[in-house]
């Protein structure tokens, strides 16, 4: 099986693809009182973080923020969800979700499944005023009708490209990558 | 905002609003302005490069732009800048873009002026557009401000870009560090050695030389200068893999910056007077929208 992959955003250009997510996070919410980010691991959750600190720099305050580990086969990229749907494993909320805004950031919005279970372990734990999603991208192909109020960057791809996410907290560095499988 | 007079008056909300707002006129998309504005643009001190700037941000903006020749304007009668302004604005003006000698020259219009203020220049105090492409400038290419170590050296006590750009960079969180002789260093705790400072700066932002300002001192020559507190090849070369080098220009080869550097790979020199083109767009956008 041979590989190609074409670079769709390098260090710089994703910074600054979450400069623009924290300002529209502001500028929509009014502020960030009310709101608290929920990073789904693992990559989400880097995100988010980063999106805290922007977010900090610009405001000149914290945003409370917590994180969703959700479990799914996702060592596979390739393929869609085929055995069950994803499952929440562990919550890490420590605020009371009642009347807060809550933002969920992920790295990749495909299928809409993992938000579909992020979305359930939010709502369990109470009542937010409204549930928002941030990702760094939009890959298409949604099977649920989920879609995000912030994308860094819409990438039509087809259902047989894998989008791959480096983080540098991660993975040593900024990059996201698209790759042909043939 | 209803003005653009000094860094000190915009929230870094504000200013990432324009540099967000240049990005977008950078890749292409069109303003979305409900009318034609009518703009002048005052330079009672010349400067060819900003008021060109601006002339091309208000065409493609499509503003009006009505001439004033300050040097053919009652100014000269003695008029003062309130009345001129005001008198501007009766005219049908919706905004002025100045540029004076005086510092501060616009706290006599905070008062009594409903036409928009762009401030291009007061005397030795900020230059806020030029402030604001240098941002934008450093945010294009890194995509953050946190962190980053960003070296101005020159002229500092009477730069009026190192006095709005470091106001602006420390809230952004950028660790700023000043190089230039003693003698130069004003109210600034300055460095006087690029030891040290070049190794770990992300950005090197180097300030023109005033001849006009510092020929009369004596000790002054361009080759030493140079050679102790310009950018050379050799220094140049120590610079971080990523970094930079940049300068509001006009630019005194072989004096703050060997010649050759200047269009070098590290250089944004003259990529920053075309991203000057997007953020004075987005200025005035902002400020003309505000005005809907």
């Amino acid at each position: 099986m041979s590989e190609k992959f074409t670079e769709l955003l390098d260090g710089p250009s994703m910074n600054r693809a979450i400069t623009r997510i924290a300002h529209e996070i502001i500028e929509r919410n009014k502020g960030i009182d009310e709101c608290i980010l929920v990073g789904i691991k693992t990559r989400g959750d880097y995100l988010a973080k980063r999106l805290a600190d922007r977010i900090k720099m610009i405001e000149g305050k914290p945003i409370r923020t917590g994180e969703l580990d959700i479990t799914l086969y996702r060592d596979d990229l390739s393929k869609k969800y085929e055995t069950g749907e994803p499952r929440v494993k562990d919550v890490d909320i420590n605020y009371v979700v009642e009347n807060q805004k809550i933002i969920l950031v992920d790295d990749v919005l495909f299928t809409g499944r993992t938000i579909r279970a992020a979305l359930d372990a939010v709502m369990d734990l109470g009542r937010p005023s409204q549930i928002q999603l941030a990702v760094l991208i939009d890959r298409g192909h949604r099977e649920l009708p989920i879609r995000a109020d912030y994308v860094g960057k819409n990438i039509p791809t087809s259902s047989t490209e894998q989008i791959v996410v480096n983080i540098s907290e991660v993975d040593g560095e900024d990059k996201v990558t698209l790759h042909k499988m043939d | 905002m209803k003005n653009l007079l000094s860094m000190e008056h915009l929230t870094n909300r504000e200013l990432i609003s324009i540099i967000l707002r240049a990005e977008e006129f950078e890749r292409g998309e069109q303003p979305t302005l409900a009318r034609s504005y009518n703009i002048a643009n005052l330079f009672f001190e010349p400067s060819t490069r900003t008021s060109t700037s601006f002339e091309m941000a208000e065409r493609k903006l499509g503003c009006t732009i009505i001439p004033f020749d300050a040097n053919f304007s009652s100014a000269l009668k003695g008029e003062t800048m309130y009345d001129t302004v005001k008198t501007l604005e009766m005219i049908g003006l919706d905004a002025v873009v100045i540029r004076a000698k005086e510092d501060e020259y616009y706290n006599e219009l905070l008062e009594g002026i409903n036409v928009a203020v762009i401030n291009a220049g007061d005397g030795a105090g900020q230059h806020p557009s030029q402030s604001l492409l240098d941002l934008y400038t450093i945010h294009k290419e890194f995509g953050q401000f946190e962190g980053l170590n960003v070296t101005i050296a020159g002229d500092i006590s009477h730069s009026r870009v190192a006095k709005s750009n470091a106001i602006a960079l420390r809230n952004l969180g950028v660790n700023v560090r000043y190089l230039c002789p003693p003698e130069w260093a004003g109210d600034f705790e300055a460095h006087h050695s690029w030891d040290g400072l070049i190794e770990d700066s992300d950005v090197v932002m180097l300030l023109r030389v005033q001849h006009e300002r510092h020929a009369v001192n004596s000790g002054f020559s361009k080759e030493s200068y140079h050679e102790q507190y310009g950018l050379t090849v050799e220094r140049a070369s120590k610079m971080k893999k990523n970094a930079i080098i940049m300068h509001p220009a006009p630019v005194n080869r072989d004096v703050e910056i060997t010649s050759e550097l200047v269009e070098s790979e590290r250089s944004r020199i003259f990529s920053q007077v075309r991203n000057g083109v997007y953020v004075r767009m987005a200025i005035l956008e902002t400020i003309l929208k505000g005005r809907e």
